[in-house]
């Protein structure tokens, strides 16, 4: 079978990735080790988003909040309390999926962009939380030196600790997407209607995907602190849900891991331009419009659809499934 | 099994329901037939629960299910094909049936368990049964438009309904479609024993086939009887056979 062909490729791909990601420390600077960690922790948050957006087509616009409450719970708790730090560490995917249910509760009685229009009105108003009350959280100056407990603290042990949590995440969502559950949400993102008549309750079902992917989104903003130890409002922040809905598209949002391709570029284009210009985001705009115009389901997308077309037989309406 | 009394549905000032009624008993094979903008889609869409009534009430075994939500309908034991080819066009032919099977067994919600391998041997059967089996790897966007209708079906069997319920299931078919469809529609009501009620807008596929017929004009029912009583009554060759 030929898709089961590109499965066991793209199977081998990724296992030799991750080998040659688990001996880079051994090789690589600190600067490059630091900067791969950054691209693991957006590559864990754009998956998943795009189990939202992608698998669900649900336009879940302020995913960045769900990032930003995770990093904030474990962030505030490390820093203001004495609690061990695995209780602080699973206070934030909690908190992120918890702020999901009941964003999602109001949102998902819309469809499509007023979903997403609301999302960003209720999101922007936990961002004015994080940004104005000073005394919890330190204003728009965030908490800095955030106590990281001792055998992550290292730029190498923390490069591990976010390596082997985003492949045990990568690994639950390929698991979860495969399931019946993940292939009904793929069934209403085709065709809503439909699904309800074969007995799905369709809100609900997309209430629990949004809750899944808050919560993997809180688990991307624990390794944020873990990272920089540090949090602040910007991870809150509007511009940088755009970001990660523009990885979710470049990268192939209807595919697997193509948010994981769509971070690693973003991120390498924010820290290399970034660097010479404050005007990044310029260039991001310009990837956008490109993206719309001649790669519609992105980067991994389209290479999927080639693969496909060079057989004959098979043409596809789409390279999932 | 199923009592449609007096229903009422407009749209703005326009009345697209107006008075209908309609018996489906146990095993029966049942067609509404009307001309085109006579209300029958809107019919079914008002017992299927896309659409909620303004009047009137549909009874399944004297259950009044009128104005339940769609997916709750489906729980009840009806299932339905669309007039518009309504597939989840970028999933497999076989994952296709197989949703409505897994949402049949309660099994839609599991996380962790490879689709892939459960309620196989069930789907498998229900796609030999309308003959896609060998189609089953394909992208059911890639189908052709008399297949994906046919597909449409087979997801409605999934549900293993009490009473299938079927929106014009041969339109926009060849002559040679249209008579496979039928006769798997037939056999289907034969051999599995399914009450099915279908509609239609050409007459002669609908004699052929159905035990009790129901005429639709402009949103209201003039008559249900057996085939040949409807061929007979004047009403009725003035309403719609007249048009031929």
């Amino acid at each position: 079978m030929f898709s089961e062909m590109i499965r066991k490729k793209a199977f081998g791909i990724s296992l030799a990735i991750f080998v040659i990601l688990l001996l880079a420390p051994s090789f690589l600077s600190r600067f490059y080790i630091y900067f791969l960690a950054v691209i693991f922790v957006t590559a864990l948050l754009a998956m998943s988003l795009n189990l939202c957006v992608g698998h669900g087509m649900l336009f879940q616009f302020h995913h960045g909040v769900f990032y930003g409450v995770g990093a904030y719970s474990s962030g505030l708790l490390l820093a203001k309390t004495a609690l061990p730090w695995w209780m602080a560490f699973s206070a934030g995917p909690l908190a992120a999926a918890l702020a999901g249910l009941l964003i999602g509760i109001f949102c998902i009685r819309l469809n499509r962009l007023y979903f997403g229009m609301l999302q960003i009105s209720l999101g922007s108003l936990i961002w004015a939380i994080a940004f104005r009350w000073y005394d919890l959280t330190g204003g728009d100056d965030g908490i800095h030196g955030i106590p990281i407990p001792d055998f992550i603290a290292s730029t190498t042990s923390s490069y591990y600790f976010v390596l082997i949590v985003l492949g045990i995440c990568v690994a639950l969502m390929y698991l979860i997407l495969k399931s019946p559950f993940g292939s009904t949400l793929q069934a209403i993102r085709d065709n809503p209607e439909r699904c309800a008549a074969v007995g799905i309750h369709v809100r609900r079902h997309q209430l629990k995907a949004i809750v899944i992917a808050t919560f993997f989104g809180g688990i991307a903003g624990v390794l944020f602190v873990v990272v920089e130890g540090s949090i602040f409002p910007d991870l809150l922040f509007w511009v940088l849900s755009l970001e990660i809905f523009i990885m979710c598209l470049l990268g192939g949002w209807f595919t697997f891991a193509g948010p994981m391709l769509g971070a690693a570029i973003i991120v390498s284009l924010r820290t290399f331009v970034g660097t010479y210009t404050e005007y990044w985001t310029l260039i991001l705009g310009v990837i956008l419009i490109l993206l719309i115009f001649f790669l519609p389901e992105g980067i991994m997308g389209y290479n999927y659809r080639r693969l496909l077309r060079s057989r004959s037989k098979y043409t596809s309406e789409s390279p999932v499934e | 099994m199923l009592r449609v009394e007096d229903l009422h549905k407009s749209f703005d000032e326009f009345k697209a329901v107006n008075g209908a009624h309609l018996t489906v008993e146990k095993g029966q094979l049942v067609a509404v037939i009307g001309p085109n903008g006579a209300g029958k889609t809107t019919l079914f869409n008002l017992i299927t629960g896309q659409l909620q009534p303004d009047n009137g009430t549909v009874l399944l075994n004297d259950e009044d299910i009128s104005r339940l939500p769609p997916h709750v309908i489906c729980r009840k034991g009806i299932a339905r094909s669309f007039q518009i080819a309504n597939v989840f066009h970028r999933l497999s032919v076989f994952r296709n049936v197989q949703i409505s099977v897994l949402s049949q067994r309660k099994l839609s919600n599991k996380l962790f368990q490879p689709a892939a391998r459960l309620v196989v041997d069930e789907t498998h059967r229900i796609l030999e049964s309308v003959g896609l089996l060998d189609r089953k790897m394909d992208v059911a966007g890639s189908l052709s438009h008399g297949d994906k209708r046919i597909l449409e079906i087979a997801i409605a069997l999934g549900n293993e309904p009490k009473l299938l319920i079927l929106d014009e299931p041969t339109a926009g078919m060849s002559p040679e479609e249209t008579t496979t469809t039928m006769a798997l529609i037939q056999r289907l009501a034969q051999e599995e024993g399914l009450t099915i009620l279908f509609c239609e807008h050409d007459m002669e596929v609908v004699f052929g086939t159905a035990q009790s017929i129901m005429v639709m004009q402009q949103g209201h029912s003039i008559i249900q009887d057996e085939p040949e009583i409807v061929r007979q009554n004047t009403e009725v060759q003035q309403a719609y056979l007249g048009d031929e």
